[in-house]
């Protein structure tokens, strides 16, 4: 982390005229280049006032805002706001305007050339997943909703901000158009590193989209702010864990790779071995199934010890049960926990690139996983407060 | 200015121009029935137009004047009565209609600002008492305060005429939809800039109807002008209805009615051309 954050609100309150109850209450935050910070929180919390009052779209009553170190809250705000892309949950295209007039529209104002310009727009179409060709002369309304909001993405990008406001961009959008738009985004986000405060009310779309989420209380009051997998390992009071839900830690899951976890040896046998050998080491693990691999090394099938009976080697066509998918390494234990359900045996395999059996994840494994975030995140925050 | 790092597209490996399947809701542009009537209604309004000036000439050209009255043959003169206050009714109409914009849109423009929004309510009052005070009357205070003549009556017109262009134009900037000013302020455009830029060019459709309904309020209204003096074809009406002379009156009121009904196809053409693209 750089000692200086890209926007620092300090101590930044707003409180409408003729209301003693402030929307925002002297909030400090930071928020460190290329990073997303996603504000959530529930209806009426104030993350959208939040967000509107680094843009200065709305004024704050107090406090000073700072981007890149420097006080920004006495400059002008037209102005200000051109070094600040911004997307809104309406978009906002212009509709009497081509697309590309709208993606234009802050480099015109920042006076660039022409030629720039052009090759501006056609440039970010591009990025954003349009064809220019096709879409660069057309108006809004000949837009969907999902072309819509990338142009609006690429309108916000338009004179290359290093800062961006987003308010529910994908708001209103249509679940399957969303979710890739989401991913479309994030790719993006690892090209251009940009700093982006991002609202939404959804904790999913904080969970995926954040690198930190804050999740925000009446008044706009900071409840919790971190990491996705350690608000989920240990939400700090019951209003996080109420707003996070349940099913918190299974989404937990999401964070933490096959790669990260300690594998124990797990029986197996080729098919070209005898099914003694088998028997043998289900007795001496213990353990119920046993992965049956083919010549290649790969899992083939699961077995059990009834299987193994009467078996011949390189005969065990149709015993025991199928084994489904199998997990590569940088899998999430997410999945892991999804093909585990699948599963005969409860368990499932990893696989190398070569789909060679590396070992068997288990439920054990999960729960071992969960249990040390779990303890970690509050190690984390305990030592927080010693501090 | 710092250079633009280059940005490979962010959906690799698919071509952009293919047709994206999950998003397939291109909205195609249809016509309405209301559109189709406008569209070609534009073409159809001038032949009707020049067959009621032919039927007008024709009925101009079987009247026997050599033998009428002299009162009629007068007043019937091309050259010395009915061109003069044709154009005499069109001049004071079209003086009016720019006062109207002149006075109206900006008015429009500035009520509709958030400064001075508390006070609209009011000023559309007076606006409508203007419209609604019977047309006789506004003339008569015109020509107390401002002497017979020309230009009173241009300004009498004007205050008649005030409301629509000024109802429209703030109905027009309150129809513009809030995201575009969020979206518009947000990337840093002044408020001028959003005026004139996003707010003024989506308002242009429903500025230029008023100006349209002020326009043909206009020339009607400015038959009635020659009580103070004004000219126009409203003399001709007049010696007819008052002489008892059918063809006078007659002649004067349908090139009234030839006027309007030009200007008024003018203003429907500009509606429809002068209307941004994409909107």
């Amino acid at each position: 982390m750089s000692s200086q954050p890209k926007i620092h609100l300090d101590r930044v309150a707003k409180t409408y005229p003729g209301s003693r109850i402030p929307a925002v209450d002297e909030l400090t935050l930071d928020v460190q280049e290329g990073e997303i910070l996603v504000l959530v929180g529930p209806s009426g919390c104030g993350k959208s006032t939040t967000l509107r009052l680094i843009n200065r779209m709305i004024e704050p009553s107090s406090g000073r805002i700072m981007l890149d170190g420097e006080d920004v809250t006495k400059a002008n705000p037209d102005k200000l706001r051109r070094r600040i892309g911004y997307v809104i949950q309406q978009i906002g295209l212009f509709p009497h305007q081509t697309i590309s007039q709208n993606i234009a529209t802050v480099p015109k104002m920042l006076g660039w050339e022409k030629e720039r310009i052009h090759e501006r727009t056609e440039q970010l179409l591009t990025t954003v997943g349009l064809d220019p060709e096709q879409y660069r002369d057309r108006y809004p309304k000949e837009l969907s909703g999902g072309q819509a909001q990338r142009v609006g993405v690429a309108r916000a990008l338009g004179a290359d901000p290093d800062i961006m406001l987003m308010d529910e961009p994908f708001g209103a959008i249509d679940p399957i158009t969303r979710e890739r738009l989401q991913n479309e985004f994030l790719r993006l986000q690892e090209e251009l590193r940009k700093t982006i405060v991002f609202v939404t009310h959804d904790i999913d779309e904080a969970i995926k989209m954040g690198d930190r989420i804050a999740i925000l209380g009446e008044r706009s009051t900071i409840r919790q702010i971190d990491t996705p997998e350690r608000i989920l390992a240990y939400p700090v009071d019951d209003f996080v864990d109420d707003f996070i839900g349940t099913g918190s830690t299974i989404k937990g899951l999401n964070f933490q790779q096959v790669s990260g976890l300690k594998i124990p040896d797990y029986p197996a046998i080729s098919v070209s071995d005898d099914p003694q050998k088998g028997i043998a080491a289900l007795q001496e693990a213990g353990r119920e199934w046993l992965v049956l691999l083919d010549d290649q090394g790969r899992p083939a099938r699961w077995l059990r010890e009834d299987d193994l009976r009467g078996a011949a080697p390189g005969q065990y066509d149709g015993r025991g049960e199928e084994l489904g998918d199998h997990l590569s390494p940088d899998d999430t234990l997410f999945h892991a926990l999804e093909l585990m359900v699948q599963s005969a045996a409860g368990k499932t395999c990893v696989v190398d690139e070569a789909g060679r059996f590396q070992g068997v994840v288990e439920m054990a494994h999960l729960n071992k996983a969960i249990r040390r975030a779990q303890y970690e995140a509050r190690a984390h925050y305990e030592e927080l407060e010693r501090a | 200015m710092t250079e633009i790092p280059v940005i490979t597209s962010f959906r690799e490996g698919i071509s952009t121009s293919e047709p994206d399947p999950l998003d397939p809701q291109e909205p195609r542009v249809r016509m309405t029935m209301a559109e189709r009537v406008n569209r070609y209604g534009l073409f159809v309004a001038p032949f009707l137009i020049g067959l009621i000036a032919l039927g007008l000439y024709l009925y101009y050209q079987s009247l026997d004047l050599e033998n009428a009255v002299i009162q009629q043959r007068n007043a019937l003169d091309w050259d010395t009565r009915l061109l003069p206050q044709a154009q005499q009714q069109i001049i004071i109409a079209a003086w009016s209609t720019l006062l109207v914009i002149a006075v109206a849109v900006p008015l429009g423009i500035l009520l509709t600002r958030p400064l001075l929004r508390r006070i609209s309510p009011a000023v559309l009052t007076v606006a409508n008492a203007g419209q609604a005070m019977p047309a006789y009357g506004l003339l008569v205070i015109g020509l107390i305060i401002g002497g017979p003549g020309r230009t009173t009556s241009i300004v009498v017109l004007a205050v008649f005429a005030l409301l629509p262009v000024l109802r429209n134009t703030m109905v027009g900037l309150d129809g513009v939809e809030r995201p575009l000013l969020e979206a518009g302020r947000g990337m840093g455009m002044t408020r001028l800039g959003v005026l004139l830029r996003i707010e003024l060019p989506l308002a242009v459709p429903v500025i230029i109807a008023g100006i349209r309904t002020a326009m043909i309020i206009n020339i009607g209204m400015a038959t009635l002008v020659f009580l103070i003096g004004g000219g126009a074809l409203g003399v001709t009406i007049n010696s007819g209805l008052k002489n008892q002379q059918e063809p006078v009156y007659v002649i004067g009121a349908v090139m009234v009615a030839l006027i309007a009904l030009s200007f008024d196809w003018l203003g429907a053409l500009a509606e429809r051309y002068l209307r941004p693209k994409g909107v």
